[in-house]
């Protein structure tokens, strides 16, 4: 096991830094610098700016300098803001949008199962019909689409919640819903179809002929074998949700850190661009890695630590 | 002898989108307590229909137990609600199922699925149930059980499997037990090994067994009476000797003819021609007319009566019927 994590340590490590490399290359075969502004400066000063960020070195220096930011993880102050350092911003930025995530996460795993498995239950019925109607509609209509149309009906028409920004629990249902309803759709989806197969395997009559209860026989022998496919693509759901975020962030005004993260792209804020996609990717690695771990978890057949063991 | 489960005319349809499909139509037979009965018959004729139909496994829908009755112990088992079922089944009747590589859970553990049914019906501590539990491996015969709890199914042989399954069957200690083609899915020599494993198993408990199976071999070695299953009906029950050593019905003695036999070397298996009748629509009459060399005019239009040959030995065939035996006297005699 321990070798395992190492080895995929490793991994994580080799993925971040051509993840570097490639946002590097990208971020300078982009015309443009933090500097290009319609007002026209002065070469002098535009040359002191340059040499002050060490925008004048030749590139593979600028590379190893951004390297060395990531390694001691200190990516110096902000170009466009330069009162706040990077390491600020995501500090602020954040736990808003992690909150915003994990919420949406929940939700939208716990009323995607349960769908599911009503839907499972209840095959070909009517609460069936109604769940999967809803979760097409779920996969079909874009977050940002929904967003809007939440705000105007609930926040705007019948006064229900507040529209955006970010301070009490209220705050959060609206753009939680927009987030998590994709996410649900898909997850009720494939929830009721491994639960369907899963209810005519061998063992869950033999749970049925042991005398076991309903409850028992679904949440203990049968939820546990349908969840293997959506643990698998719990992984891209989370990138999904990660990077949705920013769309949401902006539509409800949400101070979190995909704002940040676009906003960089656009002023050529090279530390913060460098910062939040570094971040960003390194949150997603580890989160792909606890999925992995999941797996082994759920089904003992799976060995992670061992290659090729096992049948 | 004491009667612990009597079948009355069961009938078990099942509605398709073809059609209703008759599995089982009219099944009467009785179990002895302490006996093994064996349901023999090839695929298709509902021996699995019946045996998940004492169960009340049977799905519904499609499934239905449109007539007849089951009596355990006296209690009618088609009456009983779902709930009063689940009282039943795991401590009154166990369930052994074909496959042991599907019927387990591969995701819990051996010593879970072995405690979990003995923790829903008795209050039991855990501690209690995992003594129990180590004793039932015990008696099944796997080795090292301590260590053998804690692992997973994938960690087992399908001997061993079935083993396991065996112990689950019988950690409530039920008074019947139902095995459906328990040696199936399992290679010969493991064949052997869990039939001798039935016969140890009824020697210590006591437990009555229904024992289906298309294999007459499984049934010489552990049957007390066998029933012979034909297109949803029985037509041929007695006791093993009776039925190996005077097959009355045709399908019997087919049957038996097609079986390999090491000290008949050289002869050809003599198969039983033709396939079962579609059981959409099942003839009228004696459904393996199409198939009996016997066949008369009156086969295919009215279905034979029981005929007792002994206390033990029932057939339902027109052969037994007085005037038929007169005309094939007759016939023999030109």
């Amino acid at each position: 096991m321990t070798r395992y994590i190492l080895k995929r340590l490793l991994m994580m490590i080799i993925t971040i830094w051509i993840i570097v490399t490639l946002t590097f290359v990208l971020m300078k075969a982009v015309p443009g610098s933090p500097f290009n502004e319609e007002r026209t400066t002065n070469e002098t000063v535009q040359a002191n700016l340059e040499a002050h960020y060490n925008l004048d070195e030749p590139y593979i220096v600028q590379y190893l300098l951004y390297l060395k930011s990531i390694v001691t993880f200190d990516f110096g102050p902000s170009i466009k803001q330069p009162t706040e350092t990077v390491n600020d911003l995501l500090g602020r930025g954040f736990p808003i949008s992690f909150e915003l995530g994990i919420v949406t996460i929940i939700v939208a795993v716990i009323s995607g199962i349960i769908l599911g498995i009503l839907a499972a239950l209840r095959h070909n019925g009517i609460i069936d019909y109604l769940a999967m109607s809803f979760a097409v509609l779920g996969i079909s209509i874009p977050n940002f689409v929904l967003a809007t149309l939440l705000i105007q009906k609930l926040a705007v028409d019948w006064n229900l919640l507040p529209p955006a920004t970010w301070s009490s629990p209220a705050h959060m249902v609206l753009p939680v819903i927009a987030l998590a309803t994709g996410p649900m759709a898909i997850i009720a989806r494939l929830t009721r179809s491994t639960m369907l197969e899963v209810l005519t395997q061998d063992y869950i009559k033999m749970a049925r002929a042991k005398g076991l209860s309903p409850w028992k026989i679904i949440f203990k022998h049968a939820l546990k074998n349908a969840l293997m496919p959506v643990v698998t693509i719990m992984g891209t759901l989370l990138a999904g949700i990660l990077t949705g975020t920013f769309v949401i962030e902006k539509i409800f005004a949400i101070p979190g850190m995909g704002r940040y993260f676009v906003e960089s792209i656009n002023q050529r804020d090279y530390p913060v661009i460098m910062g939040t996609t570094v971040f960003y990717s390194a949150f997603l690695i580890f989160m792909l890695f606890l999925v992995d771990i999941a797996y082994g978890i759920l089904d003992p057949r799976i060995k992670i630590h061992k290659k090729g063991g096992g049948e | 002898m004491e009667k612990i489960l009597e079948v009355n005319d069961l009938h078990v349809t099942f509605t398709t989108y073809g059609g209703t499909v008759k599995a089982v139509r009219g099944v009467n037979f009785h179990l002895n307590k302490g006996e093994t009965l064996a349901i023999v018959g090839e695929s298709g004729c509902g021996k699995s229909v019946t045996s998940n139909a004492i169960m009340r496994l049977i799905p519904d829908p499609p499934g239905k137990i449109s007539n007849g009755s089951i009596l355990f112990n006296g209690k009618d088992l088609t009456k009983l609600t779902e709930k009063e079922m689940r009282q039943i089944r795991g401590v009154d009747i166990s369930m052994i199922f074909q496959d042991p590589m599907t019927a387990l859970n591969p995701t819990l553990t051996i010593g879970s699925q072995l405690i979990e049914g003995l923790r829903q019906h008795h209050k039991i501590s855990s501690e209690n149930a995992k003594k129990k539990a180590l004793e039932m491996m015990d008696l099944v015969g796997i080795p090292n059980p301590e260590v053998r709890m804690k692992q997973y199914p994938h960690q087992f042989s399908g001997g061993m499997r079935q083993r396991i399954v065996i112990a689950i069957a019988l950690i409530c200690e039920p008074e019947l037990l139902i095995a459906d083609e328990p040696t199936t899915a399992l290679d010969v020599t493991i064949q052997a090994q869990i039939l001798e494993l039935f016969e140890k198993i009824q020697d210590t408990t006591g437990v009555s067994i229904i024992l289906i199976t298309h294999d007459l071999g499984v049934v010489a070695k552990i049957a007390d009476r066998i029933a012979v299953m034909y297109a949803g009906k029985i037509i041929e029950v007695g006791t093993k000797r009776e039925i190996f050593y005077q097959p009355e019905h045709p399908y019997t003695q087919g049957l038996l003819k097609s079986v390999p036999r090491l000290d008949l070397k050289g002869e050809k298996l003599t198969p039983i021609d033709g396939t079962p009748p579609d059981l959409f629509s099942p003839p009228t009459g004696c459904p393996f007319t199409a198939r009996c060399p016997f066949a008369m005019e009156v086969c295919d239009k009215v279905y034979p009566f029981q005929s007792e040959l002994s206390d033990t030995h029932h057939v339902e065939c027109w052969l037994q019927d007085e005037r038929a035996k007169q005309l094939l006297a007759t016939s023999a005699a030109k």
